[in-house]
């Protein structure tokens, strides 16, 4: 069910409690959701926790990295200091009772960078690219950051919402001559 | 079949027809149609059902499907085309020889469709001469092989293809 | 080539494969760096049917989204649309009654058999096996012809609504659906025949594109694809969702991990399949075929026509800041999908409109791990291999 509800002591789950023994105050929401739990970390401690999460915990199937623009909503601006993106990981394990778990981190547009998790899951490397393609976010350490879905030459990241659904002319007047075809 | 009967006499007993070279061609080349088939989305998937079992292109001579373009004279601009998409499909519109046509099949070819949004080209007739645009989204296959059977209907009339039109105008 | 046996030569040659090649089912593209026949580095492309899918998700109301959803993997629609119903109704917190459950079932269960069989007959024509694609095509027929009975259209269906199904199963669904399913075995059973111990066949796909199942894991594949390496991972099982805790049916795994195993998977899912189909109309329940909360559910289109109470239900559910909306916050829903796990994340502002829209799609892992399933292998393997992972241009570039 969608009801989130605040996590009391007693009845929280294991990984919970373990995350916020191991990481402490770098957690700064955790909530129960259906068959899991989500936490949101702040990003000098993002990739420690993935790490843990994937080495300790065997949450070894990394099912979507992806990201959030949080410019039109201001409820989630203001509790992360106005953080403009959301990187936004779901995590899967085949082991244990809380399946699955879902990791944010808040990101800055002024310091729009966060660690790569290439190294502990190969999945995250087109995931990683398309979320730097459509948002704009960098991921440090991946080996081949370029654009995946939009073609090389093109300008801007489409899913933030500053970008027109209908684009900046793009589709009307684009350059056959410097396509790679 | 636009053949002109010629008067036969009695040693040839109508096994003599005559007619013009034109018209000839025409009608070896409305029954022999090679489509080139530029499939990308849901309407390659009605376009199969069209070559498949029920449905049968073959029956209009059209089911010799030519991935090669230089072998093809039909192409079937069939799925959504993407501005990433446009330049592979005008570079094999531009490597089919002459005479050819283009079918749109399709809302998303032929207008965008649904997708009104920054990367769908919306119609390929900005960049391509269309023959034939084909509605629905997916047409039915009924409605491929009528878009099939309006090619010949034009190429019985021994009518240019647009695309050659918009060449000889320029 | 040089010496019959020779395969290699040291110079290395670079092959474009795609955008528009009759292997690449659609629009992939790969760009293969050969040593004679063998591929030494392969780099897929994709994003040559991008669309924006998830972009327009944030500008159509939730009930218009199921639109869009038909043309993500357009060999399953329904799929698709019972997998983005079900997440736009665990976001709300609704339930909805068991008919409507059965019903979705049934539907994602034929279009799981439809699905399955267009890709056995892309990927046998692919190996030259041209007859297993007349033959599949065949039996899709029939699929396509009980499916435009149930909702209206061959392959763009649109059946679900959030809140339900937008009509009820026509009369002699039953009837038809159980002819179906007595007869495919035996058609399947064609098929085996001219493919399982095929001399031919069996040298293309076994082992060719294996990959082993901490890879598997760890590339994130899922589906046909996971189970052909040996984890029995289904989530029609692990979570079950739509009543699927209430059916009785194997999760069928392979060993190896190669193209044969994933074509083997495939064919024993379609069998399980027809099973599950068989007890969801012996136990299919009567009762409303969708929630009869007006505040959800479109009204009958006989009620919106007939009466003025409909009319009004309609037009509020239909007009801008009415109808469906979700309260904040966000979710996670994945459905086994044809090709595995599907998801949708979805986060809500409160309003009709989705504020993000995120698709989790199959396809888009198993074409990254392509390139460890290729190196190494011949270039003739290729085809092979991207048949057998069965990628849908469509939800792979959304």
């Amino acid at each position: 069910m969608n009801e989130e509800k605040e996590v009391t002591e007693e009845e929280q789950p294991l990984v919970l409690q373990k995350l916020q023994d191991k990481f402490g105050d770098a957690l700064l929401a955790s909530t129960e959701i259906r068959q899991g739990v989500a936490v949101v970390v702040n990003k000098e401690n993002s990739y420690a926790l993935l790490e843990y999460l994937k080495t300790d915990l065997a949450y070894s199937y990394l099912v979507d990295v992806t990201a959030v623009d949080n410019s039109k909503l201001e409820s989630e601006l203001m509790q992360y200091d106005y953080a403009r993106f959301m990187v936004v990981y779901h995590l899967y394990t085949y082991e244990g009772e809380t399946s699955r778990i879902r990791v944010k981190v808040p990101v800055h547009e002024k310091d729009l960078k966060i660690p790569s998790v290439i190294e502990l899951w190969k999945g995250a490397n087109w995931l990683e690219r398309e979320t730097y393609d459509m948002f704009g976010i960098e991921f440090e350490g991946h080996p081949d950051l370029r654009r995946i879905l939009m073609p090389d030459d093109f300008e801007g990241h489409p899913l933030r919402k500053d970008y027109p659904l209908r684009g900046r002319g793009e589709r009307e007047s684009f350059n056959f001559e410097k396509q790679n075809v | 079949m636009g053949l002109d009967f010629g008067s036969s006499t009695e040693q040839t007993d109508g096994n003599i027809i005559t007619t013009t070279i034109d018209k000839v061609v025409n009608w070896g080349r409305k029954n022999s149609l090679w489509p080139m088939p530029f499939g990308t989305a849901c309407c390659a998937i009605e376009m199969m059902a069209t070559l498949a079992s029920k449905f049968d292109l073959s029956r209009f001579g059209s089911e010799a499907i030519r991935f090669s373009p230089r072998q093809s004279d039909l192409l079937i601009v069939s799925g959504r085309i993407s501005i990433k998409m446009m330049p592979v499909l005008k570079r094999i519109y531009d490597q089919m020889p002459e005479p050819k046509w283009v079918i749109s099949m399709g809302a998303c070819a032929s207008c965008g469709g649904v997708f009104d949004t920054y990367t769908l080209i919306q119609g390929v007739d900005q960049f391509l001469p269309v023959d034939v645009y084909i509605p629905g989204c997916p047409p039915r296959p009924e409605d491929l092989i009528d878009a099939v059977m309006q090619v010949q209907r034009q190429i019985t009339k021994g009518e240019l293809p647009k695309g050659s039109e918009v060449a000889y105008n320029e | 080539m040089q010496g019959g046996m020779e395969r290699t030569t040291g110079e290395k040659m670079v092959l474009n494969f795609g955008p528009q090649h009759p292997a690449t089912h659609g629009t992939l593209r790969i760009v293969l760096e050969l040593d004679g026949e063998s591929v030494v580095k392969a780099t897929p492309h994709c994003g040559y049917l991008h669309t924006g899918f998830e972009k327009l998700g944030e500008h159509l109301d939730y009930n218009q989204y199921i639109v869009v959803t038909d043309r993500m993997n357009y060999l399953s629609p329904l799929s698709n649309n019972f997998g983005y119903v079900l997440a736009v109704e665990q976001l709300l917190g609704i339930e909805v009654p068991e008919r409507c459950q059965y019903i979705r079932v049934l539907m994602a269960e034929l279009s799981r058999l439809a699905d399955h069989l267009l890709w056995l007959g892309t990927a046998a024509l692919d190996l030259g096996a041209f007859s297993v694609f007349l033959y599949s095509f065949r039996e899709r027929e029939k699929l396509y012809s009980i499916f435009e009975k149930t909702t209206g259209a061959r392959l763009t269906t649109s059946y679900t609504r959030v809140g339900g199904v937008f009509r009820d199963l026509y009369d002699g669904f039953e009837n038809d659906a159980r002819d179906f399913i007595t007869n495919f075995p035996k058609a399947l059973k064609e098929t085996h025949t001219l493919l399982t111990r095929n001399r031919i066949w069996m040298d293309r796909t076994k082992g060719v594109g294996a990959i082993s199942s901490d890879d598997a894991i760890n590339y994130g594949l899922t589906g046909p694809c996971l189970r052909a390496t040996g984890v029995a991972h289904d989530l029609r099982k692990a979570e079950p969702y739509s009543s699927y805790e209430k059916f009785d049916f194997d999760v069928p795994v392979g060993t190896n991990g190669d193209s044969y195993d994933r074509y083997l998977v495939r064919m024993e899912e379609m069998i399980q399949s027809c099973r599950i189909i068989r007890q969801a109309l012996d136990n299919l329940p009567d009762g409303p075929f969708s929630l009869e909360d007006n505040k959800v559910m479109m009204p009958d289109k006989s009620d919106a026509y007939g009466h003025i109470e409909g009319l009004i239900h309609h037009f509020k559910i239909v007009m801008d800041g009415h109808g469906v909306q979700p309260p904040k916050g966000e979710d996670y829903c994945a459905t086994e999908s044809p090709n595995g796990e599907l998801g949708f994340y979805i986060v809500s502002d409160g309003s009709g409109t989705g504020y993000r829209i995120r698709i989790r799609p199959p396809s888009f892992f198993h074409f990254q791990a392509l390139p460890h399933m290729l190196e190494g292998g011949m270039v003739s393997d290729t085809v092979a291999v991207l048949g057998s992972l069965n990628v849908i241009a469509g939800e792979l570039d959304r």
